[in-house]
C-alpha cells in the first residue's frame, strides 16, 4: 500500500480526473477522497466540533459530489467545488442538530448611552497586537476556544466569512438569510468575539 | 458629526473600503478626535487578524490525510449506492 499523503492535484489534471470519474474509475474515486477529504474534515471539524459528526458529514459530502459529478461544470476548481459541499454538508448537520437556548448576542456586544457614546468605552489598548500575538504558538488555541463560546449563529456566520473565505453572497444563500442580515450577523460576531478576547488582554504589556 | 454608536456601525464598512467618501471622512474625523473609538477600531481589527489566523497555522501543518476507515466507508458507500 502507497503511505504516501495523496499528491494534490494540478489544475491541469482536473479534466483528465474528472473523465475518469464520470467513467466510473474507482482508482480515481478513491485519488479524488485522499486528495481533498483532509482538507474537508478540517472544514466539517471547525464547524461541527464533533469528530463522529465531522467524519459523518465528510462522507456525505463525497457521495453527493459523486451523485452531481455530471454535473461540474469546471468554472471553478474541483477543490472549491468540494470545500463548498463539504460547508454544506456540515451545515445540514448542524441544522439538524437539537439547539441548545444561545446565549444573547447582545450581552457581546459595546452598549450605548443616550448621547450615542460608549457606556464602557475601552480605556487602553489591548496589551499586545495581533501580530506579536500570533507570534506564540498557544494564540490560536486561545483565540478557537473564544470563537467556540459565541452563540452558534454567529459563530456559524464568522467561520464562514472570515474563516473558510466564502463571499456574503454565498453564506447568506447557503444559511438562507439576506446578505444585509449577514453582514449584521458578521460584524456582531466579530465585536462579541473582542469582547470575549478583552479581558485577557487588558494590563501592561508584556 | 458622527456618534461613536454610528462609529461602530461602520466600522467594519470602513474596514473593506466600502464607505462612500464623504462617510469616510467622517469616521476618520471620529477617530481623530475620540480616542476610545480609535482603541476600539484598533481591536476590533486585531480581533479580525486573529480569527482569521485560526486555521493558518505556520507551526501544524493543515492535516491533509483522510483516516484510513473514512476513506473505506466512503468508497464502500459508493459502491452501495450505484
Ligand atoms: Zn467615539
Amino acid at each position: 500500500m502507497d503511505l504516501q499523503p495523496a499528491a494534490a492535484i494540478a489544475p491541469e489534471d482536473e479534466p483528465k480526473l474528472l473523465e475518469a470519474l464520470r467513467a466510473g474509475d474507482g482508482e480515481a474515486y478513491e485519488r479524488l477522497v485522499r486528495s481533498y477529504g483532509g482538507r474537508m474534515l478540517a472544514v466539517t471539524r471547525r464547524l461541527l466540533r464533533d469528530e463522529e459528526e465531522a467524519r459523518d458529514a465528510v462522507q456525505d459530502a463525497f457521495l453527493s459530489a459523486f451523485r452531481s459529478i455530471d454535473r461540474f461544470e469546471g468554472q471553478s476548481r474541483l477543490s472549491t467545488w468540494l470545500h463548498r459541499i463539504a460547508v454544506n454538508a456540515a451545515l445540514m448537520k448542524l441544522r439538524s442538530k437539537k439547539r441548545k437556548p444561545e446565549t444573547s448576542i447582545e450581552d457581546l456586544l459595546p452598549g450605548f448611552i443616550e448621547d450615542g457614546h460608549m457606556a464602557e468605552p475601552p480605556e487602553a489598548p489591548w496589551r499586545e497586537g495581533a501580530d506579536a500575538l500570533l507570534a506564540r504558538g498557544e494564540t490560536r488555541e486561545w483565540v478557537r476556544r473564544r470563537i467556540d463560546d459565541l452563540p452558534e449563529s454567529h459563530r456559524t456566520v464568522l467561520l464562514l466569512r472570515d474563516i473558510e473565505e466564502l463571499d456574503t453572497a454565498e453564506v447568506a444563500k447557503l444559511l438562507d438569510l439576506s446578505p444585509g442580515a449577514v453582514k449584521t450577523r458578521l460584524h456582531r460576531a466579530r465585536q462579541a468575539l473582542r469582547s470575549l478576547l478583552d479581558p485577557d488582554l487588558q494590563g501592561e504589556g508584556a | 458629526m458622527i456618534t461613536c454608536r454610528e462609529f461602530v456601525d461602520f466600522m467594519m464598512q470602513y474596514l473593506d473600503a466600502e464607505l462612500p467618501a464623504d462617510e469616510r471622512a467622517e469616521f476618520e474625523r471620529h477617530v481623530s478626535d475620540c480616542p476610545p473609538c480609535g482603541i476600539y477600531l484598533e481591536q476590533y481589527r486585531d480581533t479580525v487578524t486573529l480569527g482569521k489566523a485560526v486555521c493558518r497555522d505556520p507551526e501544524g501543518p493543515v492535516p491533509e490525510e483522510v483516516p484510513e476507515d473514512l476513506v473505506s466507508a466512503i468508497l464502500a458507500a459508493r459502491g452501495g449506492s450505484d
